[in-house]
């Protein structure tokens, strides 16, 4: 019988097969390990949702713990990228990228454009990104549009276990800085995924369903939200094709074009503010190329303009839900038969 | 004079002599309108990038610049020409011309990069110094800092995490006396930036950085140390600029007749020559040589810069990935 692996495990699978395979593969970040120097027990943490746990055991010379230096340890991943070894560096929570963004889109996007060609700076930096945890304004946003924005990064946004670890393996395989971002509230997810390596190559969509009506294009966890949507609405005889891109950048627009021709209706669904983020880009690429396919306006189903906030009533409507994706696609195709 | 041969202090020299004579061309050459852009010019701290570079292997040993990066290359050994068809953003450049004097550099050299952000180098330095450590090449990696830079936070994480996981780093603050147009003096309230290694747990020192052999002697125990594992160390170079912040700057926070008196006083290449000359290792002959080849090799490069076509249209969409 088929394993399944929760996406937690998905993650600490692909790490430990990479660094494996290549000692040059080293993991760094904040409590990775957990405990260094400290009275008790090394690999105390693994992360502070234990993605990592276990790993510095088995791998203690490719596991290390930094200080609470969100500049000094990811600029030093950036550096070491360039200079021979392959990081997997943790920025733990999307949120602190306030802290060490220059690094990343100053330094490590931009060292093989203003070097000529010369810079090879194969980085991943895995963040958590996502609401539902109650964890409030600073540790719960989504900002991978913020990182797809700059040229000379990669962005992977992984909606499962399967994906997440075909995603990271390719991720840590890939030459170029790659954003890795993983939803916290997916880590206890659990499906099938296959023991050994395999990659899920970038700029490739996934199309998880089929349909003749709307096109659903989500993101992360919000995949998930899709496909309970078009479960809920076939049983008022609507199809969805649901279309995951899996990466922000590269961007499968091609996938997304394909359907869109042959549904005539969009609902994006992001989980980040409206303004300038992929709901919006996807829109405009589809208003752009496939206007004349268009049947109806395009929906977007994202978070409000405001920060995440805490209490969870207010939570709760904040966050896009299976419900608002279905009221997004039956808006639209009420419309259409109007 | 250390243990220097003939050879080294005749290389020693023929480097600063050619960044000297690199940014004073430049400075002229950026006056007549012949290249755009920033342009921060090292003339006057020459001592420092060859003191310190001359000792670094080319292939292992890895620096990051500042702002003010020509010097840092030229001592790392990249080419003069490629250099200067970068600044002038031509064809050949050592960036394809889409660097320029803000950002150039060169990996195959182990030269990680003039910074146009203050601050930028000193945690990539961490990260190839620790790719020294974990891939066991004997190497050593060195962050270039002004004393703008000593202030960025960037620099304080980086020194505590060098010195946290032991790396083969060294953190050499060029205090010029001014950031942009901000004094030293005011903007770091320590006094000394040498003063802080102490809060990092590592050695630091100040030196006289107009000294060629001063700089070369702490560069080496601080290079040394590194080499064999015993973590970092921090130095400061006391030393003067000779231009503005940029080419442009009016100077007007600068005192009367400072740089001039600073050229005739403290000028480091004076200071070499008469040193050696002195001791009688070189003589003033051998200088005047150096002296006209620089120059020679100096006009080549303008010359070959001026006549260089610019980058064609299809570079501004290459280089931007590995694969995309």
């Amino acid at each position: 019988m088929a394993r399944k692996l929760s996406f937690r495990n998905a993650v600490n699978e692909a790490l430990a097969l990479e660094m494996e395979r290549d000692s040059r593969v080293i993991v760094m970040g904040e409590d990775v390990s957990g405990g260094t120097g400290s009275p008790g027990e090394t690999d105390a943490w693994g992360g502070p949702f234990g993605v990592t746990k276990g790993l510095s055991k088995r791998f203690p010379d490719q596991v290390l713990d930094t200080p609470i230096s969100e500049s000094g340890f990811i600029g030093a991943a950036v550096g070491a990228a360039a200079s021979g070894l392959r990081p997997v560096a943790e920025l733990m929570f999307v949120d602190f990228m306030g802290v060490c963004f220059d690094q990343i889109f100053n330094q490590a996007a931009k060292f093989r454009y203003m070097f000529g060609g010369k810079a090879t700076t194969p980085v991943v930096i895995r963040c958590m990104i996502g609401g539902g945890y109650r964890a409030a304004a600073q540790h719960s946003q989504i900002l991978y549009s913020v990182f797809t924005h700059i040229p000379g990064l990669k962005c992977a946004v992984p909606s499962s276990p399967y994906e997440a670890k075909g995603l990271l393996i390719q991720a840590i395989r890939e030459d170029d800085p790659v954003m890795f971002f993983e939803h916290k509230m997916l880590y206890d997810v659990e499906e099938e995924v296959p023991e050994g390596a395999y990659t899920i190559p970038f700029g490739e969509a996934n199309l998880l369903r089929e349909g003749k009506d709307v096109t659903i294009v989500a993101l992360g966890r919000m995949v998930m939200l899709a496909m309970q949507a078009a479960d809920a609405l076939a049983k008022d005889k609507i199809t969805c094709d649901v279309i995951d891109p899996r990466t922000t950048s590269p961007l499968d627009v091609d996938t997304i074009l394909d359907s869109v021709e042959n549904t005539g209706r969009l609902v994006v669904v992001d989980e980040s503010h409206p303004r300038c983020s992929m709901a919006t880009d996807i829109a405009a690429l589809v208003a752009q190329e496939a206007f004349d396919a268009l049947k109806a306006p395009i929906q977007m189903v994202t978070a409000p303009h405001t920060p995440v906030p805490f209490s969870p009533a207010l939570e709760d409507l904040y966050l896009p839900s299976a419900d608002k994706i279905s009221a997004a696609v039956r808006k639209i195709r009420q419309k259409a038969a109007a | 004079m250390l243990q220097l041969s003939r050879e080294e202090l005749l290389q020693a020299y023929r480097r600063m002599k050619t960044i000297r004579e690199f940014e004073e061309r430049l400075h002229v050459e950026f006056g007549n309108g012949e290249f755009p852009g920033f342009v921060h010019l090292y003339a006057g701290e020459e001592a420092s990038a060859v003191g310190v570079c001359q000792q670094l292997k080319e292939d292992v040993d890895y620096i990051a610049s500042t702002h003010r990066g020509h010097g840092h290359s030229i001592a790392k050994g990249c080419d003069v020409d490629a250099m200067m068809l970068e600044i002038f953003g031509k064809q050949g450049g050592l960036c394809k011309g889409k660097g320029g004097s803000m950002h150039i550099a060169d990996l195959d050299k182990g030269m990680m990069g003039a910074n146009g952000i203050v601050g930028g180098g000193p945690p990539l330095v961490c990260g190839a110094a620790l790719s020294a450590k974990h891939l066991k090449t004997g190497g050593v990696a060195i962050a270039f800092v002004g004393d703008g830079g000593s202030n960025q936070g960037t620099t304080f994480e980086a020194m505590n995490l060098a010195a946290v996981w032991k790396l083969p780093a060294i953190f050499i603050f060029e205090n010029n006396g001014y950031a942009e147009s901000t004094a030293s003096s005011w903007s770091v309230a320590s006094g000394d930036i040498a003063k802080r290694a102490d809060a990092f747990g590592m050695p630091g020192k100040i030196v006289n950085g107009h000294d060629f052999f001063a700089v070369y002697e702490a560069a080496k125990e601080a290079i040394d140390r590194a080499r064999e594992g015993e973590g970092p160390s921090l130095l400061e170079f006391k030393l003067n600029r000779y231009y503005g912040h940029f080419e442009g700057d009016a100077q007007t926070y600068r005192g009367k007749d400072e740089v001039k008196r600073l050229r005739q006083e403290k000028d480091c290449l004076k200071l070499f020559r008469s040193r050696v000359t002195e001791t009688q290792l070189l003589d003033e002959r051998q200088f005047a040589e150096i002296d006209d080849e620089v120059t020679g090799l100096i006009e080549n490069a303008v010359m070959k810069a001026k006549a260089a076509p610019y980058p064609t249209a299809a570079e501004l969409h290459t280089d931007v990935y590995v694969s995309y």
